[in-house]
């Protein structure tokens, strides 16, 4: 069951984010994006990820894409699609280089992927009686409040920052 | 299902790397760097199974990051639109060779 909803979410992914690369609207390329975003969150359900599931749809489809909605809209950028997709040399140029990046990783993954971590991985259970024992939120906040606390503080900071930086370049005067 | 999670995650960053340098509209770069991100946050995530759940906290800071640059990078397509009128990239070629 787990292994259908898998290929079919991992298929509705890789096909939306292929639209989203072709499609010539940017709203039509968003919807494809929020998608994507939405089947990666059903996969990481499937790997134990509940709370990253659920700040997937409502931080990253919710907030993230609406805030690139929002732009695309208020440049009014909805029927502005002249010349967007490159042709010719370049199109040619981009669909190898990425091809065979993309080729590259999987051919990595598959030859290596067991044996880095041959001794270490499990069949799963570790993770699965973590969030049974504390929750799927209390199992993330022990590491990210004990083990990660300076990197979190430092998020705290980088949010700041990203803040004034954001007012800073986009009002008029500052 | 660890390595087809790995595969997918593979094929989706370089179905972004091909938006990015196939697409000319800013913006839609700007999403298939998003779409990049959340292939590694996948890669992150199918691992963590396995290995604890450290990657799952990686992938908490890499959302935040996410958000963060969105924040900033839309802001600065906010001033070159107003700037040029457009936010086709062939326009901004000062720094091209």
């Amino acid at each position: 069951m787990a292994q259908i909803l898998f290929y079919a979410m991992a298929v509705v992914a890789l096909g939306s984010a292929v639209a989203m690369v072709t499609r010539k609207s940017p709203v039509a390329s968003l919807l494809y994006m929020v998608t994507t975003l939405a089947s990666l969150a059903v996969i990481f359900v499937l790997f134990e990820a509940h709370f990253l599931a659920a700040i997937q749809v409502i931080v990253y489809a919710g907030a993230i894409m609406v805030l690139f909605l929002f732009v695309i809209m208020l440049l009014n950028l909805g029927h502005d699609y002249r010349k967007d997709l490159k042709g010719g040399l370049a199109a040619v140029l981009s669909l190898g280089v990425s091809g065979a990046l993309a080729g590259l990783l999987v051919s990595h993954f598959r030859a290596s992927a067991p044996e880095p971590f041959a001794g270490r991985i499990r069949d799963s259970g570790i993770l699965e009686s973590l969030i049974a024992e504390k929750g799927a939120v209390g199992a993330m906040a022990r590491p990210l409040y004990v083990d990660y606390v300076v990197a979190f503080e430092v998020t705290g900071i980088l949010l700041l920052v990203a803040v004034v930086g954001a007012l800073a370049l986009a009002k008029r005067r500052v | 299902m660890l390595i087809e999670a790995l595969i997918l995650s593979a094929l989706l960053f370089g179905v972004g790397t091909l938006g990015v340098l196939l697409r000319r509209n800013a913006i839609i770069m700007f999403l298939c760097i998003e779409l990049q991100l959340n292939a590694v946050n996948l890669a992150f995530v199918a691992l963590s199974r396995y290995l604890g759940i450290d990657g799952q906290v990686f992938v908490f800071f890499v959302m935040t990051v996410a958000a963060a640059e969105a924040a900033v990078g839309l802001a600065i397509i906010i001033s070159i639109f107003r700037h040029y009128e457009t936010v086709n990239v062939d326009n901004f070629n000062l720094l091209k060779w």
